[in-house]
């Protein structure tokens, strides 16, 4: 035993336990073919451990087990884990289990002389035989310290019943009520030294949280967390949720909103499937309305959403969805809307957290709301929250969900500071804000942040209406930024002076028509006068020549009728 | 060593009916023993029935009497049951713890 690697030691087999969570922490399981001690204080699950690693070895190991109850009878034991859908008497009955209630009296013993445990080992023994088990618990054997006197005599007895056990090869769970400064009262950490675990039940602002710790284990590689554990309907489970690394696949695909307005905020097409959201805003900004309609896009597609909220039931919600025209009750028929409701203050975080996968688990939806995280703060810091939410998101990444988480923030502090821890593990981030104006409340929203596509920068007034829910432009101008009756006061103001501008520039242009058809008629007059002076010239012209060429003729009349012509021009008028 | 019972004539008011579990031969088997008949015979002379039960040889009958130390002696009768751990090397105590009063002529 001098490695530490759980894989290169040929030697260090290990016995599965089956129990949720505790065998991926500790590589495999308990230690095969050796005790293994598991130390809490009363009530922290130290039966129900050892109980749950003997059922599950013989329903799902095919190993046999033989339980040695110190404390509870057979019969208590069968009605106490019954609950949690172990069927004892079944697995007695098939040999796959043996009870021994090993009670006895400390008032009807008497001590004169030497003595031994070997009564024990032949009960022991015949057990094991009897159905060739492979585990075996005993429960809680420091139990037979305050049955004996000695001392000295039980802890060799113990001593030499360990290395029994190891000889018989079977793996064992000895349980041991934690002590003052030591992990059991009487030191059986001293003997069984391959494997410890400790189980813890903590109180802490009034909520409990069970949480585990693998001690030590010997020749192994473990989680040394502490790991928080819960004991529910369906057994024991631990949550090793931050083993997870970031290797969760991503997914190119898109998710509509539910609303067209913020998908084209969101680059057109709404959210990355798979991606984790957050929506934060202060009280009555519409969270939860944005919330349902994400719910119902995501039922839209036929695919299954699941909806846990802390601060409504189911039948409120859906009463006041309709409200705004939105009517999730067929796809809660339908099945492919779950609504979880419960109180905050119902369980511890760890409760809630175990909650979610587990009905992530059952259900397989495409979607998961959280209404609202912020809530949570009731039982829980909010360091404890923020190591939930990474886990949550990161197993909800890891099964290629989309994570939708709904944050009420307080009014006054700045809305991006207070979320600095929350807005890491989140991809895309909405924020939903007030904005008080003229002594109105109007709701405006952002997109603060959205990893991997194109985002508006935008601020949209959210409206909410009976008819659903709608985005629009705000009224950006040199008043700042307006929203509600003032942005339509300004949209009317500025209508009216556009029209009025529109008609101002009508009647100049009507003007210059004027002036211009004035200048055109001038124009023509003064065409007019010049074609008259022309024609005048071209007259007075002509009338010279035909005077000229009259009086010629009158000339040359007068010369006929002289006969006084000259040779010249007789001649040549002949 | 098994059933060996040294009985006497019918049981009657003052008898004892004894059995003692033991694991094997082992050193404190037979001390046991020895110091069992020793005190039977000197304190309950014919008025006790004795068994001896070797656990090795019969492991079921452990869980009846709920054993658990070796070697134990439980008084049967008279009720209530006593239960006696020890090799009985302490005569004294192994007499208190049986309840076995000297017998009176």
């Amino acid at each position: 035993m001098t490695g530490t690697s759980h894989s290169t030691v040929p030697g260090l087999e290990k016995a599965p336990t089956g129990i949720d969570g505790f065998d991926e922490i500790t590589a495999g399981g308990l230690p095969k073919g050796r005790p293994s001690l598991i130390c809490g204080a009363a009530g922290c699950g130290k039966t129900l451990f050892a109980t749950e690693f003997l059922v599950r070895g013989a329903t799902e190991f095919g190993e046999p087990g033989v339980f040695v109850a110190f404390e509870e009878t057979a019969k208590d034991l069968t009605a106490n884990v019954a609950s949690l859908g172990f069927d004892l008497a079944e697995l007695q009955r098939t040999n796959l289990l043996r009870i021994d209630h090993i009670s006895v009296d400390r008032s009807e013993i008497e001590e004169s002389g030497d003595y031994d445990l070997e009564g024990l080992f032949i009960r022991l023994n015949y057990l094991i035989d009897q159905i060739g088990a492979k585990r075996v618990v005993l429960d809680t054997i420091e139990t037979i310290f305050s049955i004996f006197s000695n001392p000295a005599v039980l802890r060799s007895e113990l001593r030499r019943l360990f290395h029994w056990l190891k000889d018989k090869g079977v793996t064992a769970v000895i349980t041991g009520e934690r002590g003052d400064g030591t992990l059991t009262r009487q030191g059986l950490e001293e003997y069984v030294s391959d494997c410890v675990v400790l189980l813890d039940n903590r109180v802490f602002d009034q909520v409990t949280t069970r949480r585990l710790r693998v001690v030590k284990y010997r020749g192994s590689s473990h989680g040394t967390n502490e790991y928080p554990f819960l004991i529910d309907k369906d057994g024991f489970s631990v949550l090793p949720v931050t083993s997870l690394g970031l290797k969760h696949g991503t997914s190119q695909e898109r998710v509509s909103t539910g609303i067209p307005a913020l998908d084209e905020m969101l680059g057109g097409q709404g959210y990355y499937r798979g991606s984790s959201v957050l929506m934060s805003g202060t009280a009555g900004t519409g969270k939860s309305s944005l919330s349902a309609y994400f719910a119902d896009a995501t039922c839209k597609r036929g695919e299954k959403c699941i909806y846990f909220a802390y601060e409504e039931s189911e039948e409120q919600i859906v009463r006041n969805m309709r409200s705004i025209g939105l009517d999730l009750q067929p796809w809660i028929d339908e099945g492919l809307l779950v609504i979880h409701a419960t109180r905050p203050m119902h369980h511890g975080l760890e409760m809630h957290l175990a909650t979610m996968q587990r009905m992530v688990k059952q259900l397989k939806p495409t979607a998961v709301i959280v209404d609202p995280v912020s809530n949570l703060e009731a039982v829980g810091s909010r360091f404890d929250i923020n190591s939930m939410l990474i886990r949550l998101v990161d197993y909800l990444k890891a099964n290629g969900i989309t994570g939708f988480f709904v944050s009420l923030t307080a009014g006054g502090s700045s809305l991006e500071r207070t979320e600095i821890g929350m807005s890491s593990v989140m991809d895309t981030w909405l924020l939903l804000r007030d904005i008080e104006l003229n002594g109105e409340r109007n709701r405006g929203l952002y997109v603060l942040k959205s990893r991997g596509m194109h985002h508006s920068n935008q601020i949209r007034e959210f409206l909410i209406s009976d008819a659903g829910i709608d985005l629009c432009d705000v009224y950006l101008g040199p008043e700042g930024v307006l929203t509600g009756s003032a942005r339509v006061a300004q949209e009317a103001q500025e209508r009216s002076q556009q029209s009025q501008a529109a008609q101002e520039a009508k009647v100049k242009a009507n003007a210059s028509e004027r002036r211009k058809r004035a200048i055109h008629a001038q124009i023509a007059l003064l065409q007019a006068d010049l074609e008259a002076e022309e024609t005048d010239l071209a007259t007075n012209q002509f009338g010279e020549a035909e005077r000229m060429k009259r009086l010629g003729e009158v000339r040359e009349e007068m010369a006929k009728s002289r006969g006084r012509l000259t040779p010249s021009s007789n001649g040549e008028k002949k | 060593m098994t059933s060996d019972a040294v009985a006497l004539d019918p049981p009657e008011a003052g008898h004892y009916t004894l059995t003692l579990y033991v694991a094997g031969q082992t050193p404190k088997s037979i001390t046991a023993f020895a110091n069992l008949k020793k005190i039977c015979e000197e304190h309950l002379e014919g008025r006790y029935t004795l068994e001896v039960i070797d656990l090795m040889k019969h492991p079921e009958l452990a869980q009846e009497h709920q054993i658990l130390a070796l070697p134990t002696l439980v008084r049967q009768v008279p009720t209530p049951m006593r239960k006696l751990i020890g090799d009985l090397s302490n005569i004294e105590k192994t007499l208190v713890g049986m309840e076995i009063r000297p017998q009176h002529p």
